[in-house]
Order: C-alpha cells, then sequence, then structure tokens
C-alpha cells in the first residue's frame, strides 16, 4: 500500500508540476502581457518600460522557474488589477467556491443515489425508464440555460428564492442545484451500474437465502460496497464542478473563485488567473489522489497492478 | 419450354427454407437493432432536421440573420396575443427576426461541434491507440499527459486562451478542439487493448505486416464502434461548450447568431420576454438532446457490454 500510494504521489506532483508548465506557457504565450497591462493608448517605450518592470523581459524558462519558485511558497505575485497579493484574494474567495461546491455536489448525490439503487433494484421496468431518462435530460441541458430558466421561475414568477449574491444559505439553492444536476447522470449511471452488479452477486444471494430483511441486504450489504466507486467519482467531479463553477458564478453574482477568474479574464489580470488554474488544477490532483488511495484502500486487487 | 417440373418447385422450396432456417445475416440483425431503437429513430430525425434546417438556412429563413429593423423590436412569437405571422417567433431587441437567427445558429453550433470533435477525434485516438498498442513506457506516456489534461479546468483555460488571443469563431473551434479530445484517448486506450492480444492480430503479425497495416486494418476496423459512439458524445460536449464560452461573452461574436449568444444578449430582457431566452435555449438543449440519444442508442446497439 505504501509502495503504491508514493508512485501515485509521485505521479501526482508531476502532473502539478506539468499543469503549471502548461498554463503558464499557454497564457504567456498567446498574449502580450505588458501590451495587456499598457492598455491601448500606450506607447511602444511604456510598453518597452513594462516589460523591463515587471520582468516580461527576461528569458522564458527564467521567468517560469521564478515565478513557480514563488508559488511554492505561497506567493503568486500581485494582481495587475487589484494591485494587491494575488494569494490573499483567492484565498478569500476560496471558501466560497467551496461552499457552492459542497452543497452541489449535495444536492447530485442525494438526488442520484437513490434514483440509482431504485433503477437497480427494478432494472428495465418504469422506473428505471425514469431515472434513465431524468440522466439524458440531464447531460443535455445546458448548465446557464438551466440555471436563468431557475431564476425565472423560483426567483421572479414565484419569489420564492434569492437570486443573486450570497448573503444567507438560500442564495446556495440555486446556484447549487444548476451546478450540481450536471454531474447527477455520472452518478446515478454509476450507483446503478454497481448494484447490478453487486445484487447479482454470490453474497447477496447467501444474505438473503440466511432469511435477512430486504432492507438490510439492500444497504448494509450492497450498497455498502456498491458505493465505494461513486465516493471516488463523486471526489473527481467535485474537481470538475470547481473548475465548472464560473458559469454558475457569473449568473448567479456569487463571489466566488469562479467569479473571480471571469473578471480577471476581462481584465486581462495575467498573474490571478494563472493562479486561479493552478489552484483549481491542484484541488482536482489532490481530490484523484485521494479517490485513488481510497479505492485501493477498500479494493486490495488495485494496489498491486 | 416446359413448364416449370415438380422438381424445379421443390428446389425453390427447400431455398426458401433453407433462408428461414439460416440466421438472418449480421449487417440485416444490426439495421433491425438500429430501427428498432427509439432513441436512435428519435435522435436520428430530429438531429437530420435541425442538420437540413442548418444546411439550407439560407433558402429557408425569412430574413438576412443580421437585418434590423428598429421599427419592429422584440415582437413575441406568433403563440402570443401580440404575436404575428411576419416573424414566426418574433424579433429581438434590434428587429432583428428571431427564427432566421435560429436558423443561421444551427449552422454555427453544427460547425463548431463537428470541427472541434474531428480534431480533438485526431488527437485524441492517436494517443489512445498508441498507448493501447504499444503499451509499456508510450501507455504510461499518454496517461500522463491524459491525467495533466483532465486536471486543467476546461472552461476556465478556454475562455483565458480566447481572451488572450482574440475571439473568431475558428479560434473557438481549435481551442475547443484541443481541450476536449480526453475522452477519446481514454476510450480508445481500452478499446485498442481489448482486441491488440487477439488471434487475428497476432496472426497479422505472423504475417510480417508492418505495424501501421496492423493499427489501420486489424485494430481500427475493430474498435471504430466505439470510436463512433465517443464522436457523437463529443459533438454534443463541444455545443455546449461553445455555448457557455458565447454566453460568457468569449465565444462566437456579435452580432453571429450564436444560441450561446442570444441566451446571453436577451438576458437582461427575461423577465418581461422570457420566451427570448426560451427559444434559442430550447433549440440548444434538442439538439444536445438528439446527438446524445443517437450516441447513447448506437452504444447500445454497436457494442451493448459498455451499456452502464
Amino acid at each position: 500500500m505504501l509502495h503504491y500510494a508514493l508512485k501515485r504521489l509521485g505521479v501526482a506532483i508531476l502532473v502539478a508540476l506539468t499543469v503549471s508548465m502548461v498554463t503558464f506557457s499557454l497564457l504567456h504565450l498567446t498574449g502580450d502581457p505588458a501590451m495587456a497591462l499598457a492598455g491601448e493608448s500606450a506607447t511602444e517605450a511604456d510598453i518597452e518600460n513594462i516589460r523591463h518592470v515587471y520582468g516580461y523581459d527576461r528569458p522564458f524558462l527564467v521567468q517560469y522557474v521564478s515565478w513557480l519558485g514563488n508559488a511554492l511558497r505561497g506567493d503568486f505575485g500581485r494582481s495587475h488589477y487589484l494591485k494587491t497579493e494575488v494569494a490573499s484574494v483567492i484565498f478569500k474567495r476560496l471558501p466560497t467556491t467551496m461552499i457552492l461546491g459542497g452543497c452541489a455536489l449535495g444536492f447530485a448525490l442525494l438526488l442520484s443515489i437513490p434514483l440509482g439503487v431504485l433503477a437497480a433494484i427494478r432494472p428495465n421496468t418504469i422506473v428505471d425508464r425514469i431515472a434513465l431518462s431524468i440522466a439524458v435530460v440531464g447531460q443535455a441541458l445546458p448548465s446557464f440555460w438551466f440555471a436563468l430558466i431557475l431564476i425565472f421561475w423560483f426567483g421572479i414568477e414565484w419569489r420564492l428564492l434569492p437570486i443573486t449574491g450570497t448573503a444567507s444559505w438560500r442564495n446556495f439553492i440555486m446556484p447549487s442545484v444548476a451546478l450540481g444536476y450536471y454531474v447527477t447522470p455520472a452518478v446515478m449511471r454509476l450507483t446503478r451500474a454497481g448494484m447490478l452488479e453487486v445484487l447479482a452477486s454470490d453474497y447477496i444471494r447467501t444474505a438473503r437465502a440466511k432469511g435477512l430483511r430486504p432492507g438490510v441486504v439492500l444497504f448494509k450489504h450492497a450498497l455498502r460496497n456498491a458505493i465505494i466507486p461513486v465516493v471516488a467519482l463523486a471526489a473527481v467531479q467535485f474537481g470538475f464542478m470547481l473548475g465548472g463553477s464560473i458559469v454558475i458564478e457569473t449568473i448567479f453574482a456569487i463571489n466566488g473563485l469562479g467569479f473571480l477568474a471571469w473578471e480577471s479574464i476581462q481584465r486581462a489580470d495575467l498573474p490571478m488567473m494563472q493562479a486561479i488554474v493552478l489552484v483549481l488544477a491542484c484541488f482536482y490532483i489532490v481530490l484523484t489522489f485521494l479517490a485513488d488511495m481510497l479505492n485501493a484502500f477498500l479494493d486490495p486487487r488495485i494496489r498491486v497492478a | 419450354m416446359s413448364p416449370p417440373s415438380a422438381i424445379d418447385a421443390a428446389t425453390t422450396g427447400t431455398i426458401a427454407s433453407a433462408a428461414q432456417i439460416l440466421e438472418p445475416s449480421p449487417a440485416v440483425l444490426l439495421r433491425r437493432r438500429v430501427f428498432g431503437h427509439a432513441g436512435i429513430t428519435i435522435g436520428a430525425t430530429v438531429l437530420l432536421v435541425i442538420f437540413v434546417v442548418a444546411l439550407l438556412a439560407p433558402v429557408l429563413s425569412p430574413y438576412d440573420p443580421l437585418a434590423q429593423d428598429l421599427t419592429q423590436r422584440v415582437i413575441p412569437p406568433v403563440w402570443h396575443e401580440a404575436g404575428t405571422w411576419a416573424h414566426p417567433l418574433g424579433t429581438d431587441q434590434f428587429g432583428r427576426d428571431y427564427l432566421s437567427r435560429l436558423m443561421y445558429g444551427a449552422r454555427i453550433s453544427l460547425l463548431i461541434g463537428f470541427v472541434a470533435m474531428l480534431i480533438s477525434g485526431v488527437i485524441g485516438t492517436t494517443l489512445g491507440v498508441a498507448a493501447g498498442y504499444f503499451g509499456g513506457r508510450v501507455d504510461m506516456v499518454v496517461n500522463f499527459i491524459i491525467t495533466t489534461r483532465l486536471s486543467m479546468p476546461v472552461v476556465l483555460v478556454a475562455l483565458a486562451v480566447v481572451s488572450l488571443v482574440g475571439n473568431s469563431l475558428w479560434i473557438v473551434i481549435w481551442v475547443l478542439g484541443l481541450l476536449i479530445w480526453d475522452r477519446f484517448a481514454v476510450v480508445m486506450r481500452s478499446s485498442t487493448q481489448q482486441v491488440r492480444n487477439l488471434d487475428y492480430v497476432a496472426a497479422a503479425k505472423a504475417l510480417g505486416c508492418s505495424t501501421v497495416r496492423i493499427l489501420m486494418s486489424e485494430i481500427m476496423p475493430n474498435i471504430v464502434n466505439n470510436l463512433i459512439v465517443v464522436a457523437t458524445i463529443e459533438v454534443a460536449h463541444a455545443v455546449l461548450l461553445e455555448a457557455a464560452l458565447s454566453f460568457l461573452g468569449l465565444g462566437v461574436q456579435p452580432p453571429a447568431p450564436s444560441w450561446g449568444l442570444m441566451v446571453s444578449e436577451a438576458k437582461g430582457m427575461m423577465f418581461f420576454d422570457p420566451w427570448l431566452i426560451g427559444i434559442p435555449g430550447a433549440a440548444l438543449f434538442a439538439m444536445v438532446l438528439s446527438i446524445n440519444l443517437l450516441g447513447d442508442g448506437l452504444r447500445d446497439v454497436t457494442a451493448p457490454e459498455n451499456r452502464n
């Protein structure tokens, strides 16, 4: 187990470094940061000056290494627009996005796991079909459009929920639904497939033959085993949701990391964009690492491979 | 010329019953499964309609999608009391005919969806097949590249790059194509792993076929089913991503009638004229849903073992 964990950890660190290099090069090579900073009315001399002051005239690799060195110490530089420490701004915005992501994941699991279990108990019946169509519809629903529909009905027509901001927990309901709905199909399908497989296994038959109550068999014996891959998937999906929350946060004006990313893109705030991409990528890497570990811990076969 | 003899009749009879006893050919079976599948029928029909409308948009659309008429602003669709048949789906805040914009919008969505899928398909399939066939170190490297790509948030990276490079239709297509190849790579890798140790591949190797030939005429034909399924799913994925980018103002630029952009432009008016966001959103939903139904259906029919 330790050997496996160390190996996975090494890969995770290598992936993080590669991501940092790719994002740094992507953002530095596709645009001219000095030109973006200087604005449209700047002269050639102004741009040259900015290039020098910010160190954009140094060789590319030197810039990357110095940026990475600082980033490893938690220093992502200063925002071009806000003129404050990038790290502190991100740190301030991060909890909001985490809360949103957590609520969205909670919603997704509450909806998809029961549906998946129901579909697996009664495969190829009307229940199964309904669950499947919810999944199919969910995959095709554009999240921004779904969010606007929610706003229209729950926010404006029925005046049930606030439509912008983060003032109270009620502000998080619609964004969580809009963000979480998108991952429901994947979780539901996996729950259903896992349950179908487990329910057909020998130990379930034994449990039933022993005369255990159906509820006990279903939840204590079957679901417990079927849920393992779902937990791993949920961790990975949580990482995806943090990255995807940019659309939802923009629509609901939620002051999280996604909204910050969108603002920074509008302002061509390069240090901020870089840092946000890297932070989100690292979250994803950590979550997949944890999911791998969980899987390996619960299923010894994986460790050997 | 003698009349048909009893022997002739007996022979034809035997042939007919032999044909009845024999199983229908695989092609016939496949055709039956395809046309008997509700998802495929519905998905393909809707998609075909959208495709024809997009193709014939210049002929079918009643107006120029970009022509503004400030005397005809925000006319509701025909099913409203104030609606008129002159503009069946109404007009937007600049007096542009919504039906015409919707038709031309289908062209943008389909173009971006297909071309981005082709780009990502070439990248992902190359990586996936190479990893699956060669295994070992190649597999390790490709796996690493896939993991790296998966850790980068797609929407965010696409937005950032588009905002820096400048946005045009083709830049959006290329950025999406270069970003969404991960599913191709993952599925092609595992599909190749499944067939690479089969007897016919070993036979081709024993015959001394070149690697390229083995990949092209032994491996590819046997994984093309899965390739088609992923390709459909990725068209839908690219269409949704383009709409999201355009919605956020960093995809297709105005005045082009992208559906995502139409929703975005009408956002401020949704309180009074909700159909302005309802119509393009519903069109987007219908297109993605039909592509997904087709993709799911094709998977059921061609590779039932991959169903989940």
